[in-house]
């Protein structure tokens, strides 16, 4: 399966959101798909005229043919996209700017990301003021990272404890699902009154809309052993802890990580809307600054650093989640 | 003070709460295991067998009566009475030898060599020394409950409990599972309580067959020894008069004397 990334990442995917069990027989599965998969489509070997014949002896080719079969698709979407942008917004004062004019605009925010980071050795150090994009998304990132991370432990704590315990589920379950609803920006004025301070009230938001999802989760995931490990747990008397470590946590492992995923991808949302409120630094306040300046391309060219950034952690949060769940 | 077999149960019954108000499993149930016996419980389905095993095992509690194992009184569950569960329950996440070893690790002492020795040696007892490394999602249903057995008798417990250990398994495959258990009897010599549905494998297998009645409010009809010598060879006791005696006694009392209730009831 290794060669086959692309496959093999959906399968065990599907076996992460729904159980590790089936991963296995998932990827038994895939062998048979993937054989009759070279001989198949015509359509992708034309849209590359330059490349031999496929030859199905070859491995390498084998591979670039199938990269080639995933990518291309959205490839020609995405041209497609920006000939029609380029066509609707091309007029001269269109409210929005069309691709060459974001080019034309923008292009110092897009190729300098790291304006006013400079290195000394490996270590590098930020100039205050005026910096590049990237140094917005870095900050961002930190307040998610000490926000999610905070979150991802008391919420598999929170979660454990409410599918452990039946009292505990009666207690706090109906509070959790009331509280969930709360839209993170509801929580911003109660946070800042609070901390008082731009930094910890945005880490605050980031817990507070990640931690839901996580625990609902996590509780559904231990609600969900099978009694027969519960039995198997008694017979072989394991410990508390043992069947904590043993037991538990592997057979939660997947229904943890979708709550991770989904967290995760509710913290790049709160951060980018408190940023946004509170100013300061941050990618959320890279674009009320753009918009401010009515710089409507550089808000552009951020929409797409946080579409891509969001995109990589749901990825990353994604293939941790397969690993844990292999190794457990 | 008198004396009590290996295995005791007495005067057990077992009441469970439903919304309808209680019902009664098991009534009275008295039952008396000799050490290294192997005993079959047999009977229809709902008839409380599974029940019985989990009062023994000590998943479930007795609403009266007590279980005597080696003159102590068993009220919760424990290694020293190894299940075989009908769905194997093997741990997808962990490989065969783990699965095996988790047991052993609860159970034996030992250096981790040594525990490492016995998990082989176990496996290599149902003839799966050859999977060590595999999940139990790429084995088959028979080779899963190998394993199932490989990490019950690697407990070396006092009594090994199987629940319909072959139900889900296709006829073939079941007779070389049942093949594989005499083999492991033979040298082990454990004492056994397992539940079927099969008239064949609990003549087979067994010393005793324990016939039970339908439920609500089961309770132990008959008692019927097996006299027949071991080794046992599927092929050769089918055509022995006693094999035949004893199969036809507890088809009598399944099909005549306590036929299934839903059959009765359509």
């Amino acid at each position: 399966m290794a060669a086959l990334p692309e496959t093999a990442m959906v399968s065990t995917a599907k076996a992460v959101a729904n159980d590790s069990r089936s991963a296995e027989a998932e990827g038994g599965g895939d062998g048979a798909v993937l054989l009759t998969l070279p001989t198949s489509p015509p359509a992708a070997a034309e849209a590359r005229p330059k490349e031999q014949p496929v030859r199905r002896s070859s491995p390498v080719l084998g591979m670039l043919y199938r990269a080639a079969a995933a990518t291309l698709p959205t490839v020609v979407v995405i041209g497609l996209l920006l000939i029609v942008w380029q066509f609707a917004c091309g007029a001269p004062g269109s409210s929005l700017p069309a691709p060459t004019k974001i080019w034309a605009d923008s292009r110092e925010v897009i190729l300098h990301p790291l304006k006013g980071v400079t290195f000394n050795g490996l270590k590098p150090s930020v100039e205050s003021g005026d910096v590049g994009i990237a140094v917005h998304i870095l900050t961002s990132l930190r307040r998610v990272a000490i926000g999610f991370g905070l979150a991802a432990i008391a919420g598999i704590g929170l979660g454990v404890l409410i599918g452990q315990s039946r009292l505990a589920y009666r207690a706090l379950d109906p509070l959790f699902q009331v509280l969930r609803t709360v839209p993170p920006l509801a929580w911003l004025p109660i946070s800042l009154a609070v901390f008082q301070q731009a930094q910890p009230s945005s880490i605050f938001l980031i817990f507070i809309t990640a931690i839901w999802p996580v625990i609902l989760n996590t509780a559904a995931g231990v609600q969900a052993i099978p009694p027969t490990y519960r039995n198997v747990a008694k017979v072989l008397a394991l410990n508390p802890f043992q069947y904590f470590t043993k037991i538990m946590l592997p057979a939660t492992v997947p229904h943890m990580f979708t709550g991770l995923r989904i967290g995760v991808g509710m913290s790049w949302l709160a951060i980018v809307a408190a940023e946004m409120v509170q100013g300061g630094t941050g990618i959320g306040f890279f674009i009320w600054d753009s918009y401010n300046s009515s710089l409507l391309s550089d808000t552009i060219v951020a929409l797409i650093w946080i579409g891509l950034v969001g995109f990589a952690l749901d990825r990353i949060v994604g293939w941790i989640g397969r690993r844990v769940a292999r190794q457990a | 003070m008198k004396t009590r077999s290996y295995l005791a149960l007495e005067d057990i019954s077992v009441t469970f709460p439903t919304p309808k108000g209680p019902f009664t499993a098991l009534q009275q149930v008295d039952l008396s295991i000799d050490k290294g016996e192997f005993v079959a419980l047999i009977g229809h389905s709902g008839c409380g067998k599974s029940t019985l095993l989990n009062v023994i095992s000590g998943l479930t509690k007795a609403s009266r009566g007590v279980v005597f194992l080696d003159g102590e009184v068993i009220d919760s569950p424990g290694p020293d009475r190894a299940v075989i569960f009908q769905d194997h329950s093997l741990l997808p996440w962990l490989t065969v030898e783990e699965n095996v070893r988790l047991a052993v690790d609860q159970t034996h002492r030992g250096s981790r060599a040594e525990r490492r020795d016995w998990v082989r040696h176990n496996l290599e007892l149902v003839h799966m020394g050859h999977a060590l490394a595999k999940r139990p999602a790429e084995l088959s249903g028979g080779m899963k409950q190998r394993v199932g057995i490989a990490r019950a008798i690697a407990m070396n417990p006092r009594v090994l409990l199987m629940d319909e250990p072959f139900g889900a398994l296709d006829a073939l495959t079941r007779a070389s599972l049942q093949d594989a258990v005499m083999e492991i009897q033979a040298k082990l010599r454990n004492t056994v309580v397992m539940i079927t549905h099969d008239v064949d494998e609990a003549v087979l297998l067994a010393d005793r067959v324990v016939m039970m009645t339908n439920g609500p409010a089961a309770t132990i009809g008959e008692d019927l020894r097996v006299a027949l010598p071991r080794p046992r060879n599927r092929i050769e006791v089918a055509e022995t008069h006693d094999y035949n005696h004893a199969r036809a006694e507890v088809l009598h009392f399944l099909h005549q004397r306590f036929s299934n209730p839903v059959d009765l009831a359509a």
